[in-house]
């Protein structure tokens, strides 16, 4: 299966490629001088976004295989669940160590008192476990079924991205509101009839 | 110091046009790592548009200097030209300031229709630096170009009734494509009382740095109030009301518990979702304290009496 397994490499690879060409973008962006005048609060926002984005995208290779049949998109889905981690854990630390700059009375205070950082540090809390337990060692170890079960989190972690966008926002909604509509539709799409078998019958976790 | 000498040195093993060109690259790659370690902002855009005359000038922003015109003029927030800070300055064409018809009416002697330019004839310009502080907790030090609110409103000479003073924003979605979308109840409309509009510090402005107003920051004419937050400068006016009631304001009527007709800056009242207590200049890193009415504290005889909680 010399081929199959090469396939599966380059999907692979693929996969960690799309996850840090935001990363690149953005270095490309700063080293150009293309943040704006508040480069600050710039990469900030951008980090937020991809988290969100490979949220979603992680979503998407489950209905899509109800949907078309199409099994490959599930080997990618712990690598999009990753990096949405990894952009989470780098906005909040781009938050807490150079917005903010390590003042910890004002973090605290805002995680306590504004429901929109409340909300958002809550997603990144439901996410770390799901990171601590993407690995082959972790499937194995909790049992693909219980495995499964933890990774659900991952819905709870997309719904509370979206609010903590939405409530962040001051009167243009439209943004989030497209979030909360693609990330609505991949998780409804999960409700109904079973997914379809005929292709793949197991696609790996 | 000792060195591992080669028996056959670097030019000889390799082309010279090749050996030259891997300098280049280390140095390009040198370059490129510096430059990401310390992004230095490359020479600011220059001021565009004509100059304004200038008859006097006072710095208002404790001694500190402007932020640089291409700052003022690419980060803002004109939602009638898209809600993204690089969307006024990239959308400002489809605004035309010129020609442009004021209307000062309502609670007044002498109305007045007249065009933009001549209403600027009216009274010598002048240059006032002031702090500007946006309610999403940023702020700028503009050096404006303008009058002062006040000798506007003696010239139409207010009735006894005036009380308060009502601003419009164009209404024209071919001009001001976002008023296409309703994020906000368009027009933009804003307010003052009237000891605050004839306060002294309180400004019509037409340009910044010198030159005309920029159509990203409100052209022909717009509001500068530097002790309230930056959402009360309402653009672009077409029409200025005095009455006798308070009139609405925009943000205000959008979102009720998060903004009061005042806007007044204060540390110590947060916005519900965020604080207010620190701000960042644009340009600097460490975010600074904000100061009650933005370092303004001549204003605070004009709220005598009130609860300062009742100001935002």
């Amino acid at each position: 299966m010399a081929i199959g397994a090469a396939r599966s490499r380059w999907i692979g690879a693929a996969g960690w490629g799309a996850a840090l060409a935001p990363l690149a973008l953005l270095a490309a962006d700063a080293a150009a001088h293309r943040l704006g005048a508040n480069p600050i609060e710039a990469v900030l926002n951008r980090l937020g976004f991809w988290t969100l984005t490979f949220l979603a995208l992680s979503l998407a290779p489950t209905p899509l295989q109800r949907w078309t049949g199409l099994a490959w998109p599930l080997r990618l889905r712990r690598r999009l669940g990753v990096a949405a981690f990894a952009y989470a854990a780098l906005h909040l630390s781009w938050y807490l160590g150079v917005d903010q700059f390590f003042d910890l009375e004002v973090v605290v205070a805002d995680v306590v008192k504004r429901p929109f950082i409340t909300v958002g540090f809550a997603a990144l809390l439901v996410l770390l476990p799901l990171a601590v337990t993407s690995t082959d060692g972790w499937v194995r170890r909790l049992g693909f079924a219980r495995w499964k079960a933890l990774h659900r989190l991952a819905y709870a972690a997309a719904l509370l991205g979206v609010v903590h966008f939405a409530w962040r926002v001051k009167a243009d909604r439209l943004k989030p509101t497209l979030f909360a509509v693609v990330i609505g539709v991949l998780l409804l799409a999960r409700l109904g009839p079973g997914p379809r078998r005929a292709q793949a019958g197991r696609g790996s976790p | 110091m000792a060195r591992w000498r080669p028996d056959i040195g670097d030019a000889e093993a390799t082309p010279e046009g090749l050996w030259l060109r891997r300098r280049d690259f280390l140095k390009l790659g040198a370059a490129g790592a510096l430059s990401l370690a310390w992004p230095e902002r490359p020479a600011a855009g220059e001021p565009v548009g004509a100059t304004l005359p200038v008859t006097k000038r006072e710095a208002l922003a404790g001694g500190e200097a402007p932020t640089p015109w291409e700052d003022v003029t690419s980060y803002n927030n004109f939602y009638e030209l898209g809600t993204d800070k690089a969307d006024p300055a990239a959308r400002a064409g489809t605004l035309r300031p010129r020609p442009w018809t004021v209307t000062i009416d309502g609670e007044v002697k002498k109305p007045l229709t007249l065009d933009v330019d001549a209403l600027i004839k009216r009274f010598p310009l002048e240059e006032r630096v002031y702090r500007m502080r946006c309610v999403e907790a940023w702020s700028m030090v503009i050096p404006w170009v303008g009058f002062p609110l006040g000798d506007l409103l003696r010239q139409v000479e207010p009735t006894s009734r005036a009380r308060f003073v009502a601003f419009q924003t164009l209404l024209d979605p071919a001009q001001l494509p976002g008023q296409r979308r309703a994020v906000i109840d368009w027009p933009y409309v804003e307010g003052l009382r009237i000891d605050e509009a004839t306060h002294p510090l309180t400004l019509l402005a037409v340009g910044l740095h010198g030159r005309v107003l920029p159509g990203q920051n409100g052209a022909p004419l717009r509001l500068v109030v530097p002790w309230k937050y930056g959402f009360k400068g309402v653009k672009s006016i077409v029409r200025i009301t005095l009455t006798e009631r308070q009139p609405p304001t925009s943000w205000s009527r959008l979102a009720p518990s998060e903004y009061g007709f005042y806007g007044n800056v204060n540390p110590a009242v947060d916005h519900p979702r965020w604080s207010q207590a620190r701000e960042r200049r644009i340009g600097e890193f460490l975010k600074r304290k904000t100061l009650p009415f933005n370092g303004y504290p001549e204003v605070a005889s004009l709220y005598a009496g009130l609860d300062p909680r009742s100001l935002y």
